[in-house]
């Protein structure tokens, strides 16, 4: 056996690394809680922030030739750069969530089980990981299963709260559903090809086959649960709203962004067949046009903030979806440019959602009425987020919507860009209903005025840099595109 | 020889009666039992394109293992959540998980 190959799994290596880490530092320096000493939060949250920062850059140090497509294990683990980008993405997102949970963690009822929390994040995280670089079906079925899994531990981590179990019951039943389907329909595409190889299905696979077709919206309806595409989304605004809120940013970014990601690689690998690629790419079609119109539609009437986010996130993930259209290499550039930008803004704002609800224990939309007044910097900072997930310039969100609009156009889909585009002016209004909120209306009883701990500061800062920058700076995605690729 | 064609039909029945329970069922147990059922269709199908199109390799039983095995950690976290439900609720049918809708 040639253990070189374990070189190539070096970012799973050195995440399962930090899980050991983590796992022992919560073993040792957390001390049982005795009676009537309040239990002090402990240095578990720094070292796990510190580690997951380690690690991401560590990452970036490119290494052993994995500059090219490199395979392993008999080709059940597949790496290419581009796959390190978008690890390294999500792994800016988790550590932004680390950074916001922070002060959640610290509360009374969570001290205890603050541990439990990075170690179960971090196991999805590697979940996504194989995911991501799987080559072969079962690996990506095991992915998928440890990506979404604790996650719904996760989502019932409030214990004591009814919201968070309700959320979890939710979430778990309708994740094990779409597994289900999704797993249906592989098992056909085994019957129709006999291999579970994503390059051996490409070249065995034919859409004349009804068994093949059949495999391949199976498995796009499992996905569509996963990235919450419009006829699938029913379980989202639930557990956005129920579950805790920095989960709920993990969720709509993290999670959502790994997922779309894979199934293009997957419908680029896998289902290349001409009249494959013809069949889900008019699936695509609906599935994107039903998710950001009636999502858009639902976010408007939403009173409670986190299910706004909710839709907003069915909507944003209409947009993701818009760049797999054609599996083209610009279109790939165009998704992880937008997952970047959409990661940035979406984090920054439930950052501002958690550590208002915090110190407040406020949710509502109503509730945000005169924030300037009192807080301006925060209403400053959520008026930039909401901005940018709008698409307004000359933030990132606009340049990441339009290199989407483009990749689709060119690779013509010219109807579905204008739809996206009036949906975007729909979005808008939304969006600004906040920021009027915000500035313009008043309250008799606005939130307090309260100083943000240096955690959720350090949280906004990363995500406010994100925000202004990736958009000027061309070169993020100059750098991206040197590493795309697209069907043949 | 019993024929492929009766296996298929045997795994489609099982889980089309899986997606029936799923939608019909009031209580979130049999619910988790109906999607039990939706699995075991597909590790039906999954042994029995194994056993009889492919029998040169074991892809088709490694991968109805490792799903029975990812099926049960599932279960396993369901059932908790289930269990945290009736902890505040003392119900676990779906009707009163309405708390949070629209």
């Amino acid at each position: 056996m040639d253990y070189s190959q374990f070189l190539y799994m070096r970012e799973e290596l050195s995440l399962l690394a930090v899980i050991l880490i983590i796992f022992l530092a919560d073993l040792f320096l957390c001390k049982e809680p005795k009676e009537g000493v309040p239990v002090r939060g402990g240095k578990i949250g720094l070292i796990a922030c510190v580690l997951l920062g380690l690690h991401t850059l560590g990452n970036l140090i490119p290494c052993c030739g994995m500059e090219h497509e490199v395979t392993a294990f008999g080709g059940m683990y597949v790496h290419t750069a581009m796959m390190t980008i978008v690890k390294s993405v999500l792994n800016v997102g988790t550590l932004v969530v680390f950074l916001m949970a922070n002060g959640w963690l610290r509360r009374e009822e969570n001290v205890v089980k603050q541990g439990e929390f990075y170690l179960i994040t971090l196991f999805t995280l590697l979940g996504m990981y194989f995911m991501i670089s799987s080559g072969h079906f079962l690996m990506f079925f095991i992915g998928l299963e440890l990506a979404s899994v604790p996650l719904a531990a996760l989502v019932a981590f409030d214990k004591w709260r009814y919201e968070s179990a309700e959320a979890g019951a939710k979430f778990i039943l309708l994740a094990i559903f779409s597994s289900a389907l999704l797993l249906y329909g592989v098992s056909l595409i085994y019957g129709a090809t006999g291999t579970l190889y994503f390059t051996e299905i490409g070249a065995l696979i034919s859409g004349g086959s009804l068994l093949s077709i059949l495999g391949l919206v199976l498995f796009m309806a499992g996905m569509g649960f996963k990235i919450s595409l419009v006829p699938f989304h029913l379980w989202t605004a639930d557990t956005y709203q129920g579950a805790p809120t920095v989960v709920t940013g993990y969720l709509s970014v993290v999670s959502k962004g790994a997922a779309s990601f894979v199934l293009m690689t997957v419908l680029m690998k896998a289902f290349a067949d001409t009249q494959l690629s013809e069949a889900w790419n008019i699936g695509l079609f609906w599935l994107i046009v039903a998710s950001i119109t009636i999502a858009n539609l639902f976010a408007v009437r939403q009173q409670n903030l986190k299910r706004f986010m909710a839709f907003s996130a069915i909507s944003q993930a209409g947009y993701l979806v818009l760049a797999v259209m054609g599996g083209t290499a610009q279109g790939m550039t165009a998704l992880v440019y937008y997952l970047l930008v959409y990661m940035v803004a979406d984090l920054g704002a439930f950052a501002i959602i958690n550590v208002v609800e915090q110190n407040s224990g406020k949710i509502n939309i109503d509730d945000y009425d005169g924030l300037y007044e009192t807080n301006p910097k925060l209403a400053f900072l959520m008026t930039l987020c909401l901005f940018s997930l709008a698409g307004i310039p000359p933030f990132a969100g606009m340049f990441s919507k339009f290199f989407v609009f483009m990749a689709a156009f060119n690779a013509g889909y010219q109807w579905l860009v204008l739809i996206a585009l009036i949906n975007t002016v729909i979005s808008l209004y939304y969006y600004l209903l906040i920021v009027k909120a915000m500035y313009i209306k008043t309250n008799e009883t606005p939130i307090a005025k309260f100083r943000s701990d240096n955690y959720t500061r350090l949280a906004l800062f990363i995500c406010l840099a994100g925000v202004v920058l990736v958009g000027i700076l061309g070169v993020c995605y100059n750098y991206i595109d040197t590493f795309a690729y697209g069907m043949e | 020889m019993i024929q492929l064609n009766y296996m298929l039909i045997i795994s489609a029945v099982m889980m089309f009666a899986g997606i029936f329970g799923f939608l019909t069922r009031r209580s979130t147990l049999a619910i988790l039992l109906s999607i039990e059922l939706m699995l075991n269709a597909t590790d039906l199908n999954f042994a029995v394109f194994n056993r009889m199109l492919y029998p040169g390799g074991h892809e088709g039983y490694f991968f109805a293992l490792f799903s029975i095995a990812i099926t049960a950690a599932e279960s396993a976290i369901a059932i908790a959540i289930m269990i945290n439900v009736y902890r505040q609720l003392k119900d676990i049918s779906v009707g009163k998980l309405e708390k949070m809708k629209f």
